[in-house]
């Protein structure tokens, strides 16, 4: 089921160093939220810490709240394991397990709750997960071959399968296309916009021209130089964002005038 | 600048001696340490062959009379003797190799993915410390501080399990008492001074368990952050990111590891030498607390090396010889099991 999340007042640490500073925004259920700006900017940190996977790199914390629903993320009383259930990710480069099979790949989240699935629903729940995928033509004669064998972008699509088989409330995609080649971001981007039907989407990206066709809403973060944190410069619908930003710097970035 | 490149002819452009050079320079050396270790292997075994034919094809009634320890052996035969030799040494090698390969994982998975970071170093130290101790040492504290030490729990446990064949002691006396009017004979069981394969086992593993450690640590280590996150970011705890991520990736080292570990059981003369002071003629005993019952491949040699004439030493190498196809056959075992799931190793 979608959630919607909102952020208030978010700052992220390593070590001494604060990366991502004083975040406050919203993001809607079955949308896709794109998240845009330059390089450093903490787009990847700040992403991270909506599944509390920033705070799995040694030293590194979070200040602020991520509401789920109304209930704060980073609340005494919540086990980051279960977060992490609730809020999937996708990451810049296709990392499936190379040791697992593409069928075991899909089932890999859903084995953590329940060690004995059958083998007709396990079937059941592969196919089901390739298809919302996009990927199950490509590899239904080939299901028991290692994830690796596939290509960049079979590969991340098949991490896509691997993140929403366990149903997520939130689906969060880190640059997810920045390694593939023009015809698989395609067909990633096209899957986004079947899967936002059901499930609330962050996207990171670099990708000005992407962030204008798959998204609702654009945040643009910035940063005041080398050593300083990132911020929030605006966040709108990504009409808006893409034609008349509020914010100079905004434009700026966009119309590639960024220095 | 376009100019410059067009001018010069093809070949020109692409030709690069030097690098050539070095490459073919590099290529070559590298075929050249693989084959001296084929060779190497190839001499070994020629040597082992060629110097324990005469042990093989001799007469046994001839050899028994030539080799002493031989003399008083009740088939006067080589083979059974060898046979003996290669069980005990399988038997101790084994006990050694599951006690210290789980121990070894673990400690390993602890330095590499929950210890502190500093107190990771401290263990990895002093894990690497201990495998710079000489087996020597090992086997003079195996024999006069680790048994003596662990003796009551030996005898404990054999009291408590002897009706376990593989944990029954030697029968030293028979009881017989009167039940209901009817004779029953007891025996009664002793693991002596604990000089039994399980405490040659339990001494081998503290002596092969820093290899295992410090290779499968470095292991672990190598696990891709990309692949760990992969199993966080579904929701994996701790433990189940290292069985999701970490040890699948890592198994094919792991298994290199404790090729190495077993490598070091199999071969190690002086601590089961000085733990079993194996004078008396080995047995096939199934029991790992049957004192005097075992005795190794290696520790044998050594025993029986310095005093053996020339047949005697031919019968050694023959032993030795056994002692080379195990460790062969081991290890092609470990390679084919590797291979086996080479596809999904991750190393492409
Ligand atoms: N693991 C890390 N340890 C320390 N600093 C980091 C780490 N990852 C990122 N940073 C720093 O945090 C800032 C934001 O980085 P990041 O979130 O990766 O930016 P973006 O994804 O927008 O390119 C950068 O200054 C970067 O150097
Ligand atoms: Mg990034």
């Amino acid at each position: 089921m979608a959630k919607r999340i909102d952020v208030n007042n978010l700052n992220a640490f390593y070590g001494k160093f604060l990366a991502v500073e004083g975040v406050s925004l919203s993001i809607e259920p079955k949308s896709v939220t794109a998240l845009i700006g330059p390089s450093g900017c903490g787009k990847s940190t700040f992403i991270r810490t909506i599944n509390r996977m920033h705070e799995v790199i040694p030293g590194a914390r979070v200040e602020g709240e991520v509401l789920m629903d109304g209930i704060d993320l980073y609340g005494t009383n919540v086990d980051p394991v279960a977060v992490r259930r609730h809020v999937g990710m996708v990451f810049q480069r296709p990392n499936p397990f190379p040791t697992m099979t593409i069928a075991e790949n899909v089932l890999a989240g859903i084995r953590l709750n329940n060690r004995r699935l059958p083998k007709d629903q396990a079937e059941e729940i592969v196919e089901g997960t390739l298809r919302a995928a996009n990927l199950w033509d490509e590899v239904k004669d080939r299901l028991e071959r290692p994830g690796s064998s596939l290509s960049g972008g079979q590969q991340q699509r098949l991490c896509i399968a691997r993140a929403i088989a366990v149903k997520p409330d939130v689906i969060l995609m880190d640059e997810p296309c920045s390694a593939l080649d023009p015809i698989s971001t395609l067909a990633i981007e096209d899957l986004m916009a079947e899967l936002k039907e059901n499930y609330t989407i962050v996207i990171v990206t670099h990708n000005m021209q992407q962030a204008a066709r798959v998204s609702d809403r654009t945040a643009f973060f910035n940063i005041a130089g080398a050593g300083k944190p990132g911020k929030l410069v605006e966040m709108n619908a990504t009409s808006v964002i893409f034609s008349a930003p509020a914010e100079k710097a905004t434009e700026d970035y966009i119309s590639g005038r960024f220095g | 600048m376009s100019t410059a490149t067009e001018e010069r002819a093809p070949e020109q452009a692409f030709a690069g001696p030097r690098r050539d050079i070095l490459n073919r320079g590099f290529a070559g050396l590298s075929r050249g340490a693989a084959i001296t270790i084929l060779v190497t292997l190839a001499l070994v075994a020629t040597f082992l062959v060629k110097e324990a034919l005469p042990a093989l094809t001799a007469n046994p009634s001839d050899l028994a009379d030539q080799v002493d320890w031989l003399k008083d052996e009740p088939g006067r035969s080589l083979w059974p003797v060898i046979a003996s030799l290669v069980f005990g040494t399988v038997i101790i090698a084994s006990l050694a190799l599951a006690i210290a390969a789980p121990v070894s994982y673990g400690i390993a998975l602890f330095i590499s993915h929950y210890a502190p970071r500093r107190m990771a170093a401290g263990l990895g130290y002093v894990i690497d410390l201990l495998a710079a101790i000489p087996s020597v040492i090992y086997g003079l504290w195996g024999a006069f501080i680790f048994i003596p030490a662990i003796l009551p729990a030996l005898e404990w446990i054999e009291r408590s399990f002897n009706w376990l064949p593989f944990l029954r002691g030697r029968v030293i006396a028979t009881e017989t008492t009167m039940v209901n009017g009817q004779e029953v004979v007891t025996q009664v069981f002793s693991v002596g001074t604990g000089r039994v394969a399980l405490s040659a086992g339990i001494v081998l593993a503290i002596m092969i368990l820093p290899i295992i450690t410090a290779v499968t640590r470095e292991v672990f280590l190598q696990t891709p952050v990309l692949h760990e996150e992969a199993a966080l970011a579904l929701g994996a705890t701790r433990w189940e990111m290292i069985r999701m991520a970490v040890i699948p990736f890592g198994k094919p080292g792991m298994i290199g590891a404790t090729m190495l570990g077993l490598g070091r059981a199999l071969g190690e003369t002086m601590a089961v030498f000085m733990i079993l002071s194996p004078w008396s003629i080995p047995r096939f005993s199934v029991s790992v607390l049957e004192p005097s019952a075992h005795n190794t491949i290696a520790a044998n040699i050594a025993l029986k090396f310095p005093e053996a004439n020339s047949m005697g030493v031919s019968a050694l190498i023959a032993m030795g010889l056994a002692l080379f196809v195990i460790t062969l056959a081991v290890n092609m075992l470990a390679r084919w099991i590797i291979s086996r799931r080479s596809e999904f190793s991750g190393a492409n």
